[in-house]
């Protein structure tokens, strides 16, 4: 159990997936300027994290590994999660019209979400067994959900401010980032010693 | 356009990273070294150039409705290869870039060119777009590799620099280090080019899945106009 919550706590908070490790900075930068965006694309992308890993770690435990095809694991997934995306899409349209309409949009944004593919692939490299995998996509989703929301905060300040003006527009958004990620900087060893 | 212009806009007017803001995860990733940077630039340019050329030799093969998934599978097939060569010739460039090897296939810059260039322009050009996108992509992630290693590790490709290595800088190679460094660039490439050709918001011009969202995410730019 221990485990299952370091886990977790390290994938939110030390390992986050935006501020640390550098993946799905796209949506980060390009949705984030509005908060129910940013909401609806990190619900979008939790949920297909945890789909995209219920299906792949399977895939690669007992199609890929046993029959010494580990060199298709970039293909695979990527086309799992492409194939999975859009299945989604499909069945949120037929069946849930509502979440469908605040979902919908972002779904097909999620297929180039270097995240997705990034949390699946890094399952398999630590070497989790199922449970600790989802435990882990659901924390790297917690972390860029946790990202998306705090940086909305950050940049709706940012829109009444004098900014000189070469450095509007992007340019102070990834220097909001970068203070941001500072904050992030700040839970590293934390963990660990809260078990110790 | 010649093949010449064709082949400069893509280090500096168009330049992938800096000016179009494509490919913006590895560029952050990669550049707390110059090696890896330019492992990096060399890995995502072979991955390029080859997808161009096929995706431009297939253009009228693949049907409109489903180029998106072929262009995928091509791109990941590509960097299988890329992927393989890598793990076989450069174990250790492999360490370093680590995941963000496999995951050049989700790199917008290469499904990008797929769809804004290589599928309406002729083998020839794409391989020569394909090339200068790459190179400038390079050039964008040694630039920033370079400044933060020399100021983060006091180092340049490992050679030490007298007075900075005792006075390094260790943030600048930890993350917020890399949001900096890519934010004052940005800023640095505006103010030279002074707003010509220069996004100013993120846009969605250069985002391959445009199209398919609806454009949920562009009303920043409509604002902007």
């Amino acid at each position: 159990m221990t485990k299952f919550i370091i886990i977790m706590l390290s994938a939110v908070f030390i390992n986050n997936y935006v501020l640390s490790r550098f993946l799905g900075i796209c949506p980060f930068l390009g949705v984030s300027k509005k908060l129910n965006q940013a909401t609806g694309m990190s619900v979008a992308v939790i949920f297909v994290m945890l789909m995209a890993t219920a299906v792949t770690w399977p895939l690669q435990t007992y199609l890929l590994t046993p029959n010494n095809l580990g060199y298709l694991q970039t293909i695979v997934f990527i086309l799992v999660i492409a194939t999975l995306v859009q299945l989604v899409e499909i069945i949120l349209k037929r069946y849930i019209p509502s979440l469908h309409k605040s979902l919908g949009v972002y779904l097909p944004l999620i297929t180039t979400n270097c995240a997705v593919l990034g949390v699946t692939i890094l399952n398999i490299d630590e070497g989790y067994t199922f449970a600790e995998s989802m435990i882990n996509s659901l924390g790297s989703g917690l972390g860029f959900f946790l990202a998306m929301v705090m940086f909305s905060g950050v940049r709706s300040k940012l829109e009444g401010a004098d900014i000189p003006k070469a450095f509007q527009g992007l340019p102070i958004t990834l220097v909001a980032a970068s203070i941001t990620s500072l904050s992030f900087l700040g839970f590293s060893g934390v963990i660990e010693n809260l078990f110790a | 356009m010649n093949k010449r212009q064709n082949f400069l806009k893509g280090i500096i007017k168009e330049n992938p990273v800096l000016v179009l803001v494509l490919g913006t995860c590895p560029s952050l990733a990669v550049t707390t070294s110059v090696i890896s940077a330019l492992g990096m630039g060399a890995a995502a340019t072979v991955v390029l150039l080859c997808s161009n050329i096929v995706v431009s030799a297939l253009r009228n093969i693949i049907p409109d409705k489903v180029r998106i998934p072929c262009y995928i599978v091509l791109i990941a097939g590509f960097v299988t290869m890329v992927q393989m060569l890598v793990k076989a010739f450069a174990p250790a460039l492999d360490e370093s870039l680590g995941i963000f090897l496999p995951l050049i296939v989700v790199n917008c810059i290469i499904l990008g060119r797929a769809e804004m260039y290589a599928n309406k322009n002729k083998v020839l050009d794409s391989a020569i777009d394909a090339l200068g996108m790459g190179i400038g992509f390079t050039f964008a992630l040694l630039l920033m590799g370079t400044i933060r290693e020399v100021l983060g590790n006091g180092t340049w490709m490992g050679i030490q620099i007298p007075v900075l290595a005792e006075n390094n800088i260790s943030i600048m190679t930890m993350a917020p280090g890399g949001f900096l460094v890519f934010g004052i660039l940005m800023a640095i490439v505006g103010k030279i080019s002074k707003g010509k050709n220069v996004k100013k918001s993120f846009g969605c011009a250069g985002c391959p899945s445009a199209e398919l969202c609806g454009r949920a995410c562009c009303d920043e730019k409509e604002e902007a106009k």
